[in-house]
């Protein structure tokens, strides 16, 4: 059993979602998906345990070992993400049970299960694999996947953003494809750790350079990075409300685990950073990302629209914290990583708890919300506070991190920059605390009550959790430093 | 010459091309995913055609045969296709589903519409 941890962490979500289609009584598929995706977390808990005391754990698909079969292969970095990945999908279907009801039919709440099990299972098999191509095939199943979730908002807008996310995301994966073939072209090989050894030889070749590029882009559409992240801000406001908090806060992580994987491991450090500009690109890109997404997202009067810009914004954060390109700026990227996911699943999640209670996230409807909602509120605020990166919150550990590799690479003025756009953020969470607290309640409503519990719990784990790796950094740090170390160490 | 013994790449190049214009400059939904389609079938068309040995065989281990293609590329676009099918078909049913939401698939009437939406709510 204990070796058959790699693949079980994918054929758990990727047989139960089947299996929910059997069992159609609503509150046994609510519970059975818990148990899934809290099995999957526990598997994932188990592996870096194992990759800490064992190191890279290899795990050949049906006995075919590596270059002819297909290797799952898992060390540090993929355990760190499976854990982030199963613990935020266990404590959004925490929710999930409460704020659907509220928000679909009970017939397409059986579909929405079945389909959040194989976004989890596509998102967890991309993070196993050890194959190029069995990259693109997870990453389809989980985009799939997720169109269909976000089509299932209440609002018909939901299928126009979903519609608009396919066309973008399949163009994405398409040119992932390409990446793929003319790098097998050249090679001969789909094993990543293959790929790593003989790209070296080819490397001056056109065509690798046109794969690289092609993967780049890609990836770069599957993770919103500005500009290419125009399907995101309509898919995370239009849908369903736990939809949002599990798309928000892993699948573009997942993708940048993908953009991270290749640079490092595949291609090499050497290679991706010194023939080609992409530190520069990177480090422009994400600067324009955290500015223009920020300066829009305070212009903002749907609340989840708002957030889903700073997605943009953050996702700005964690690729300029790549571009510079230092063992300090991977750790800044790898710890904003862990921490945005945190901060944006107790932000959305609060959000449902709007929703379920106030059925409208415009900025009017949340006038005099703080008396009335106090817990729900305050963990927005929290939230807020992370996002802008207060200190003994988790975003100041990232941005701390941030600045310090900035400094070291003497980038002082990118550091200033830094900082500026986390004031833009106190400027969007401020419009919020603003309605929130200090605008009188509208007249003729009647007071709203507190959210439910079983919404509130999993969003005050999530807040709870924001506050304890601010204070406790051993976990994070300590983790994303030893990734750092093995992620450069391989290419010395 | 060279340049025309390279021609199923040239012919990938034009259908991906023709493919990615049509998804962009057509405002008709059912167009865009064709334009898709096309877009995707040329990558599959690359992937095949690469893998193609002048004068191969299908690759079927005997002593007759010494020449053949190359397998691999060949199952794996059976996989790609079976994605693009499953893409496809999810997005002609979100065209029908906003066909009766919106009464229309049109790109321009689509956001005129939610354009209007946005206006009397605020």
């Amino acid at each position: 059993m204990i070796d058959h941890l790699p693949i079980l962490q994918v054929i758990v979500p990727l047989l139960a979602a089947p299996i929910c289609l059997i069992l159609r009584e609503a509150q046994l598929v609510r519970w059975f998906t818990l148990i899934a995706s809290l099995f999957a977390f526990i598997i994932s808990v188990l592996l870096l345990q194992q990759v800490q005391t064992h190191g890279t754990l290899i795990y050949s698909l049906g006995g075919w070992d590596a270059p002819i079969g297909i290797e799952y292969r898992i060390d540090e970095l993929n355990a760190y993400l499976l854990i982030l990945v199963t613990s935020i999908s266990s404590v959004a279907l925490l929710a999930a049970g409460t704020s659907l009801q509220k928000e679909l039919t009970e017939r397409k709440e059986l579909y929405f299960h079945v389909a959040y099990l194989l976004c989890l299972a596509g998102l967890l098999g991309i993070l196993t694999t050890g194959d190029a191509f069995n990259v693109f095939v997870f990453l389809e199943i989980s985009s799939l996947a997720s169109y269909t979730l976000i089509a299932m908002g209440r609002d018909r807008r939901s299928l126009w953003a979903s519609y608009q996310y396919l066309i973008m995301g399949t163009i994405g994966a398409t040119f992932i494809l390409i990446g793929i073939g003319m790098m097998y072209m050249m090679t001969g090989t789909l094993n990543m750790y293959d790929l790593a050894e003989r790209l070296p030889e080819v490397q001056q070749t056109k065509t690798v350079f046109t794969a690289f590029a092609f993967f780049m882009v890609g990836v770069c559409l599957k993770l919103a990075l500005f500009p290419l992240h125009l399907w995101l801000p309509n898919a995370y406001a239009y849908a369903p409300s736990i939809a949002t908090v599990f798309l928000a806060a892993t699948a573009t992580k997942v993708a940048i685990y993908v953009l991270l994987r290749f640079i490092f491991s595949v291609y090499g450090f050497e290679f991706s950073f010194s023939h080609l500009p992409l530190k520069e690109i990177l480090v422009a890109l994400g600067l324009m990302g955290i500015f223009a997404a920020s300066i829009v997202a305070i212009y903002q009067n749907n609340i989840k629209r708002l957030f889903a810009y700073s997605s943009v914004a953050q996702i700005g954060y964690m690729i300029l914290g790549l571009g510079i390109g230092s063992k300090t700026g991977l750790v800044a990227t790898l710890l904003h990583l862990f921490n945005h996911a945190l901060m944006k699943g107790a932000i959305f999640l609060a959000l449902a708890g709007v929703v379920y209670r106030v059925g409208s996230v415009n900025i009017k409807a949340f006038a005099g919300l703080g008396k009335q909602m106090p817990w729900t509120m305050a963990a927005i605020v929290v939230g807020g506070l992370s996002l802008i990166g207060v200190p003994l919150t988790v975003g100041f550990v990232s941005k701390w991190y941030l600045v310090l590799a900035l400094l070291e690479s003497n980038w002082w003025p990118i550091a200033i920059l830094v900082l500026v756009g986390s004031l833009l953020a106190v400027i969007y969470v401020w419009r919020l605390v603003e309605a929130a607290y200090f605008r009188p309640a509208l007249q003729d409503s009647a007071p709203y009550k507190e959210a439910p519990l079983m919404i509130l719990i999993p969003t005050w784990i999530l807040v709870l959790a924001n506050i304890y790796f601010g204070i406790d950094t051993s976990f994070t740090v300590g983790l994303s430093e030893q990734i750092a170390v093995s992620l450069f160490g391989v290419n010395k | 010459m060279n340049f025309l013994e390279q021609y199923n790449y040239w012919i990938v190049i034009i259908l991906m091309m023709s493919g990615f214009y049509i998804v962009i400059a057509h405002g008709n939904l059912i167009k865009k995913l064709i334009g898709l389609t096309v877009f995707q079938t040329s990558v599959f068309i690359m992937y095949i055609s690469m893998s193609k040995v002048t004068g191969g065989t299908a690759p079927i281990l005997s002593e007759a045969y010494k020449v053949y293609s190359n397998p691999l590329p060949h199952v794996l676009i059976l996989t790609a296709i079976v994605v693009g099918v499953a893409t496809t078909a999810l997005g002609l049913a979100l065209a029908v589903r906003i066909k009766e939401a919106y009464g229309s698939v049109e790109e321009d009437v689509i956001q005129e519409k939610d354009l209007q939406q946005e206006g009397s709510q605020e």
